[in-house]
């Protein structure tokens, strides 16, 4: 039921979706464990080098190029050296890591073993998020064939090296899915970050060096290491190699995840990939990659997904979660629910992000239901500006990037819902009017 | 305090995971939580002597997880996720009908326990929004019918398992 279709994809993450690929045997015939056995044969820095040279760019929302992230990690350590695959999954508009694990989790167990032969690991973990308990069994039984296969413990493949896989599983937190706050939860505490530096290639996991990558990134490890750097690098432009999975969802007549090309148009791909607005309404605005990203205008569509062409568009290419908006969207209260995220999953840690989510929340109920004054739209962007750079993690930027994007792009909307007037998007009378408050 | 025997295979299967026990804390609570219904004294109580930590210490893990709870909740717990991508598509048209038809607010169960009603964030199925997860299960493009078809199919195997 999840999958769909359209000529323009590019299949090469989601190209064993739909394909029995669960079973191991299914995946072994279809290239399954290839890459792995390919990687034993190639020098730590060759494996590196080819990743690298792939332009993959993390696609867990920084866009870090990866291989230059593995080649951070310390050739020698007297700890032991861990993978860690980030499956916490939970910023708002982003439903692909679920695809994957649900149809193709050998792939990320492969990934998971190229990236510590990369990087002189013996262990890694796959952390899949605490709702997602149908994948979690997908993996555990996943992980259990291929060490019943020889393909991961002891000597996989006869090659003398040694590499063991474990699952792990959250319980319901977004800010999990921060890297030092993912391994705060797997080592069994709560999941408050680490300050960096220094960063988790060096010191991480109890201690040892550990690289962090995004469920999607390991995934497309393999096709890399069989297709090759070039091939990869080709699909994608210059600088951001390969293909991405793209989440479509909000109002459109096609909603779904396809993989198309990085670069891809954005205006292409909502009104040809996800095909257009229903019921023949207007587009009003997107946010192009998860929740924290900058919203973009009707007006700014016209432009390639990947993560510079957005950086330079004021936005960020983020997790891939394209969320549409059609002309009956109040952006004050699409604000406002975005801001009520975040205030619930602040950690509560810095005082910035703490208390700044939670005043913004407020002051944007206020608004929204008529009770605001002309300075509390300033003061939005006051406190927004005031969390940029100045939390302990970036959960604060992503919490005031968006908000700030709203309020420059959207103005008048926000004046619209001043003194006393509620809300003109929703039905009369359904938003409780709150007093104007001097 | 007992637990079942899968609970207690990966239990110690998973111990022999990490380098440290603690490790194990966070799904396991989940698992527990799974089998009692909700995280009670006596489970926090073991687990703490089991991994070498204070009650105290467990229950500061607990309350920072959403999905963890030191209450008992409904047999169906109808988790209504109205972020964005499920706004967009009548998520609050969804909750404000769980609420009518099962006459109980957020975080509510109804008197016969069978369900428990709570907003969320999102769950990871917003390309098929709006969605509900019921205890671990997916139910996509909803719509107030297809919600009431649930709620009709939920009540009637409650029904026949207390009757057994
Ligand atoms: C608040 C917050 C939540 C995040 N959630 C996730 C997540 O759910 N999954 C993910 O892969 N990365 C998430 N990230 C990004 C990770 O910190 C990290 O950059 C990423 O896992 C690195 O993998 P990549 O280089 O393959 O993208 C989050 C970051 C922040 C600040
Ligand atoms: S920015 Fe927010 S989530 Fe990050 S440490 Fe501070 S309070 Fe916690
Ligand atoms: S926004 Fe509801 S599932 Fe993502």
């Amino acid at each position: 039921m999840h999958l769909v279709s359209h000529p323009d994809e590019v299949k090469v993450v989601s190209k064993r979706f739909g394909k029995g690929a669960t079973d191991l045997d299914r995946y072994l015939a279809l290239d399954g464990y290839k890459a792995v056995q390919k990687a034993l044969g190639m020098q730590p820095d060759g494996i590196i080098n080819e990743v690298k040279n792939s332009g993959l760019r993390g696609r867990g929302g920084a866009g870090f190029n990866t291989g230059l992230k593995w080649s951070f990690v310390p050739k020698q350590s007297a700890k032991p050296k861990y993978i860690l695959c980030n499956g916490d999954e939970s910023e708002p508009g982003t439903c692909k890591d679920r695809l994957i694990f649900e149809h193709d989790p050998h792939a990320v167990i492969e990934g998971v073993v190229i990236a510590g032969l990369a990087v002189g690991s013996h262990t890694g973990y796959i952390y899949i998020r605490g709702e997602y308990r149908y994948l979690s069994n997908l993996m555990q039984k996943a992980i259990k064939d291929a060490y019943a296969r020889g393909l991961l413990g002891k000597n996989i493949f006869g090659s003398g090296y040694d590499f063991d896989v474990y699952w792990h599983g959250g319980a319901g937190a977004y800010e999990v899915g921060e890297e030092s706050a993912l391994m705060e939860s797997l080592e069994g505490k709560r999941g408050i970050p680490r300050i960096r530096p220094p960063f988790p290639a060096v010191v991480g996991l109890w201690g040892g060096p550990t690289v962090i990558n995004n469920a999607e990134t390991l995934a497309s490890v393999p096709h890399i290491i069989l297709g090759g750097a070039e091939w990869y690098s080709n699909l994608g432009t210059p600088k951001n190699g390969g293909t991405r999975l793209f989440c479509l969802s909000g109002h459109l007549n096609r909603p779904g995840v396809y993989e198309l090309p990085m670069g891809y148009n954005l205006k292409k791909m909502i009104y040809e990939v996800g095909g257009g607005i229903p019921n023949r309404k207007k587009l009003k605005a997107v946010v192009p990659g998860g929740s924290s990203t900058p919203v973009l205008t009707a007006d700014e569509i016209d432009a390639p997904m990947d993560f510079d062409s957005l950086m330079k568009a004021g936005s960020m290419l983020g997790s891939g979660g394209v969320v549409v908006l059609d002309e009956t969207t109040c952006i004050v209260k699409f604000a406002l629910r975005t801001m009520k995220f975040y205030r619930h999953e602040s950690c509560g840690w810095c005082i910035p992000c703490r208390e700044g989510t939670d005043w913004l929340e407020k002051t944007l109920i206020r608004l929204h239901a008529g009770g605001g004054l002309k300075k509390d739209i300033d003061n939005i962007l006051y406190l927004s500006e005031n969390m940029l750079g100045r939390t302990f993690c970036p959960l604060g930027d992503a919490a005031a990037m968006p908000t700030i994007a709203f309020v420059k792009k959207f103005r008048k909307e926000f004046e619209d819902h001043l003194e006393a007037r509620p809300c003109a998007f929703e039905a009369a009378g359904s938003v409780e009017r709150l007093p104007v408050m001097a | 305090m007992r637990f079942s025997d899968e609970f207690e295979g990966r239990f110690s299967e998973m111990l022999s995971h990490y380098p440290t026990k603690r490790s194990v804390l966070v799904p396991t609570l989940l698992y527990a939580q799974d089998e009692v219904g909700y995280l009670s004294d006596e489970v926090i109580a073991e687990l703490a002597t089991r991994l070498d930590l204070t009650e105290l210490e467990v229950r500061n893990v607990i309350s920072y997880y959403s999905m963890l709870t030191t209450k008992a909740r409904g047999k169906y717990n109808v988790q209504v996720c109205t972020n964005i991508s499920c706004m967009l598509r009548g998520a609050e048209e969804i909750f404000e009908h769980c609420k009518k038809r099962l006459g109980v607010g957020p975080h509510g169960t109804t008197p016969d326990n069978l369900f428990s009603l709570e907003e969320v964030e999102c769950i990871g199925a917003c390309s098929w929004a709006p969605a509900v997860q019921v205890n671990y299960d997916f139910h996509e493009n909803l719509t107030v019918d297809k919600m009431d078809q649930l709620f009709d199919e939920c009540k009637k195997e409650g029904t026949q398992l207390r009757n057994l």
